[in-house]
C-alpha cells in the first residue's frame, strides 16, 4: 500500500474557483466551457451545497466495484491509486455505471460508438512524477496529491488541530474498503450528499458470495441430477424387463398346454 | 341457415385475423425505423436512459422477463428426461421452441441495448470471473447452444437426417442435464445481478436471496408460460388441450409460488423490514400489487381443483402469474430504483417500439415454425417396446394371453 498515491480534499478551503476542472478538461482534450456536474466531458465538477463547494470526481476505490462487475475486465486497479478504462474492451454493458456506489461514470449517450467517461487520476502524470493536473491547477491548496497513508495521517492532524472546525470524519478511509480521494469538511457530510449510510466493507463481497457458489451448483446439482436420472431410468428399464419375462413364462406356458 | 352462420364466423376470424395483421406490421414498422434511429444515431437519441438511470426497458423486460419466461425450457426437460415423467411429453416440444425463440430474441434485445454490440464476443476471451455480467454472459452463450441442440432433432426429424438424430440422442441425457444446470445459474445469476446494490434497490425488493427468488419465481413462471402457451396454440391451430397434463403443471407451478411466498415472508422476517410494507408510498402500492397478483391471486386459483381443470381457469391462473413475475422483474430493474437515482425513468416510444417487436416476432416465429416443424406431434419412436406406456404393453400381453386361451380353448 506504500505506492499508494491518493488526492486530500478539504472542502473548507476551497474557494470554488474551478481552476480544477478548468485543468482537466485541457489536460484530457474535453469540451471545454463551465459544467456544474460530472458527465462524459467534465471528469470533475464542483457541486454547490449552500456555500459550500464539493468536488466530485471518480474516488478510486481500493477495490473498486467497477473492476468486479466488467464482464470484459475493462477497469484495472493500478498499484499507484487509479482505477483505469480501456474502452477496446468494452461491450458497452453499462453494469459499471448501475453498480458504482458513488455513481460516477458517464456515458457518450450521443456516440453510435461511446464510451464510458470518467476521471483517470491523470494515471500518466503520476507515473511521471507529477501531480494530477487539477491538484496542479488548484490555487488554495484544496486538493492535495500523495502517498494515501500519509495524506490520511495529514487529514486527522488536520481535524485534531481545530477540532471545532472540521467534522471528525475523513471520508473515503473506510468507506466501501477505502478510496483514494479523502475528504475533510466543516460541514456534515450527509448535508453535502455524501453517501453517509454506505457499507464499510468492499462491495464486490456482495457479488462474490455468489459467484463462489457456482462450482457448488454445478457439482452437487450435476451429480443429483445424474442421480436422480440413473435412478428413475433404471425403473422404468426393471419394469420392461419383468414384463418382458412375464410375457415369455406366459407365452411359454400357453404353448405347453398346447 | 347453418351455412350462413358458418360464413359470418369465418369472416369474422378474418377480419380479427386481419386486425393482428394490421397491428403486427405497425409494431414492426416503428421498430424498423427504431432500429435504424439506434444505429445511427445512439443510444441517447432513441432511448430515455441517462447517467443516472443506465438500464431501462430493455434490461427490465426484454432480458430478465425473456429469460424468466423461457425457463419452461429447462422445467419441462427435467421433468420429462431426469425425472422420467414420460406423459409431459407432449409439451416438451412447443416449451423447447418457446425456450429457444425466447433466448434468440433475449439476444436480439442485448445488441440493441448493449453500446457497442460488436463487440459482444469479447466475453468470450475477455474473462473477469469476478463479475456476474461474465456469468450471465456465458450462460447465455451455452444455454442458447443447448436449446439448440435440444430443438434441432424437430428440424432433423422433419428433413429425416436420422444419422445426425441418432448422435444427438446419444448426448441427450448429458445434454439436458447441462440445461439444467445452466438455467439454474442463469435464473439466479439475473438476481446476482442486483446483489451489488444495496443501497439503490428499495428494501422491499433488495434481498441477499434475490439469485433464489429469481430462479424459484423463474420456474413457477415457467410451468405458467407452458399452460399460456399451450391455451393460445390450441385455440391458434385448432388443436386439442392437454387438460389433464396442464392442471398437472398448473400443481407444480402452485407448490412453486408458495415456496416463493414462504422464502419471501421468511426474508422479510430475517430483515424485519415488514414496517416497509406499510408505508405510504408508491413502491409499497407496486409490491402490493406484485404480490397480490402474481403470487396470492394464482395460489388462490390454482388451489381450487375445478379452476385447475377448467380451460379458462387454467388460462387466467397462468396469466396472472406471467403478469405477476413481469410486474416483479419491472419493479426490480425500474421502479424499485427510482428514490436512489433521484430521477424518474419512463421508456421512450422507441425503447416500446422494438421491445413489441420483438414479442411480435417471437410470435411470428412460433407459429411459423409451427406451421411446418413437426412440433406438435408426439416424436417418434425408434425403439418401440421400451418406450410404450406401460398400460398399452400390459393391455396387449392381456390381449396376447386371452388369443392364446381362445386357441386353447378351440382346439380342445
Amino acid at each position: 500500500m506504500s505506492t499508494a498515491k491518493a488526492m486530500l480534499i478539504d472542502l473548507t478551503v476551497c474557494i470554488g474557483c474551478n481552476s480544477c476542472q478548468e485543468a482537466c478538461k485541457k489536460e484530457n482534450g474535453l469540451a471545454e466551457g463551465e459544467e456544474k456536474s460530472l458527465s462524459a466531458t467534465a471528469y470533475t465538477a464542483l457541486e454547490e451545497h449552500d456555500g459550500t463547494y464539493v468536488r466530485r470526481l471518480c474516488q478510486h476505490c481500493v477495490s473498486p466495484t467497477c473492476a468486479s462487475v466488467c464482464p470484459v475486465g475493462a477497469f484495472t486497479k493500478t498499484a499507484e491509486g487509479p482505477v483505469l478504462y480501456d474502452e477496446s474492451k468494452c461491450i458497452g454493458c453499462r453494469y459499471c455505471m448501475q453498480a458504482c456506489p458513488f455513481q460516477v461514470p458517464r456515458y457518450e449517450w450521443d456516440s453510435t460508438n461511446p464510451r464510458v467517461q470518467k476521471c483517470k487520476f491523470c494515471a500518466t502524470r503520476i507515473s511521471k512524477g507529477l501531480q494530477p493536473a487539477c491538484a496542479e491547477a488548484c490555487p488554495t491548496g484544496a486538493t492535495k496529491f500523495g502517498d494515501r497513508d500519509e495524506l490520511i495521517r495529514e487529514a486527522y492532524q488536520r481535524i485534531k488541530a481545530s477540532p471545532e472546525k472540521y467534522v471528525d470524519r475523513v471520508y473515503g478511509v473506510e468507506e466501501v474498503g477505502g478510496t483514494s480521494i479523502l475528504y475533510v469538511t466543516s460541514v456534515p457530510f450527509e448535508k453535502l450528499g455524501f453517501k453517509t449510510e454506505i457499507q464499510e466493507s468492499a462491495m464486490p463481497v456482495l457479488t462474490w458470495n455468489a459467484l463462489s457458489k457456482i462450482p457448488g451448483v454445478v457439482g452437487v446439482g450435476g451429480m443429483l441430477l445424474f442421480g436422480i436420472w440413473w435412478i428413475t431410468n433404471r425403473r422404468t428399464e426393471v419394469q420392461r424387463i419383468e414384463r418382458e419375462q412375464r410375457t415369455q413364462k406366459n407365452h411359454a406356458n400357453g404353448e405347453e398346454r398346447i | 341457415m347453418t351455412t350462413l352462420r358458418m360464413n359470418t364466423l369465418a369472416r369474422r376470424i378474418l377480419s380479427w385475423m386481419k386486425l393482428w395483421k394490421i397491428i403486427a406490421t405497425l409494431i414492426l414498422a416503428a421498430g424498423a425505423f427504431a432500429t435504424f434511429e439506434r444505429f445511427t444515431r445512439g443510444l441517447g437519441e432513441s432511448t430515455h436512459l441517462t447517467d443516472q438511470f443506465p438500464w431501462g426497458l430493455w434490461i427490465g423486460f426484454d432480458i430478465l422477463c425473456g429469460v424468466g419466461l423461457a425457463a419452461g425450457g429447462f422445467t419441462i426437460a427435467a421433468m420429462v428426461y431426469v425425472f422420467n415423467v414420460k406423459r409431459f411429453e407432449p409439451v416438451v416440444r412447443p416449451t423447447i421452441l418457446t425456450a429457444f425463440l425466447g433466448y434468440l430474441l433475449v439476444i436480439v434485445g442485448l445488441m440493441f441495448d448493449l453500446g457497442r454490440p460488436w463487440q459482444i464476443w469479447h466475453a468470450i476471451i475477455m474473462w473477469n470471473h469476478h463479475s456476474v455480467m461474465f456469468e450471465v454472459a456465458w450462460c447465455v452463450m451455452l444455454y442458447t447452444t443447448v436449446l439448440a441442440l435440444e430443438f434441432a432433432p424437430v428440424v432433423l426429424e422433419k428433413f429425416h437426417l436420422t444419422r445426425a438424430m441418432k448422435i444427438l440422442r446419444q448426448i441427450s441425457i448429458p445434454l439436458i442435464i447441462a440445461g439444467v444446470l445452466l438455467s439454474t445459474l442463469h435464473q439466479s445469476s439475473l438476481g446476482s445481478l442486483y446483489l451489488i446494490i444495496p443501497e439503490k434497490l428499495y428494501g422491499l425488493w433488495y434481498s441477499s436471496y434475490m439469485p433464489i427468488f429469481f430462479y424459484v419465481s423463474a420456474i413457477a413462471v415457467g410451468c405458467a408460460m407452458v399452460i399460456f402457451e399451450s391455451c393460445l396454440s390450441s385455440r391458434a391451430f385448432n388443436r386439442g388441450l392437454e387438460i389433464h397434463l396442464l392442471s398437472e403443471i398448473s400443481r407444480v407451478c402452485l407448490v412453486m409460488l408458495a415456496v416463493y411466498a414462504t422464502m419471501k415472508v421468511v426474508d422479510l422476517a430475517d430483515r424485519s423490514a415488514f414496517s416497509l410494507l406499510f408505508i405510504d408510498r408508491p413502491e409499497t402500492y407496486l409490491y402490493w400489487l406484485e404480490i397480490g397478483m402474481g403470487i396470492v391471486l394464482p395460489i388462490a386459483l390454482f388451489s381450487f381443483r375445478k379452476i385447475r381443470e377448467s380451460r379458462s381457469g387454467l388460462f387466467v391462473g397462468s396469466t396472472v402469474v406471467i403478469l405477476g413475475f413481469i410486474m416483479n422483474r419491472m419493479n426490480i430493474s425500474i421502479t424499485g430504483m427510482q428514490r436512489w437515482a433521484g430521477a424518474s425513468y419512463f421508456p421512450s416510444w422507441m425503447e416500446i417500439a422494438v421491445t413489441l417487436s420483438i414479442v411480435t416476432l417471437g410470435f411470428i416465429a412460433f407459429s411459423t415454425a409451427a406451421k411446418y416443424l413437426p412440433i406438435f406431434e408426439h416424436p417418434e419412436h425408434h425403439t418401440p417396446a421400451g418406450d410404450r406406456h406401460p398400460i398399452i404393453e400390459d393391455l396387449e400381453i392381456v390381449s396376447r394371453e386371452g388369443v392364446l386361451l381362445d386357441n386353447v380353448l378351440r382346439e380342445s
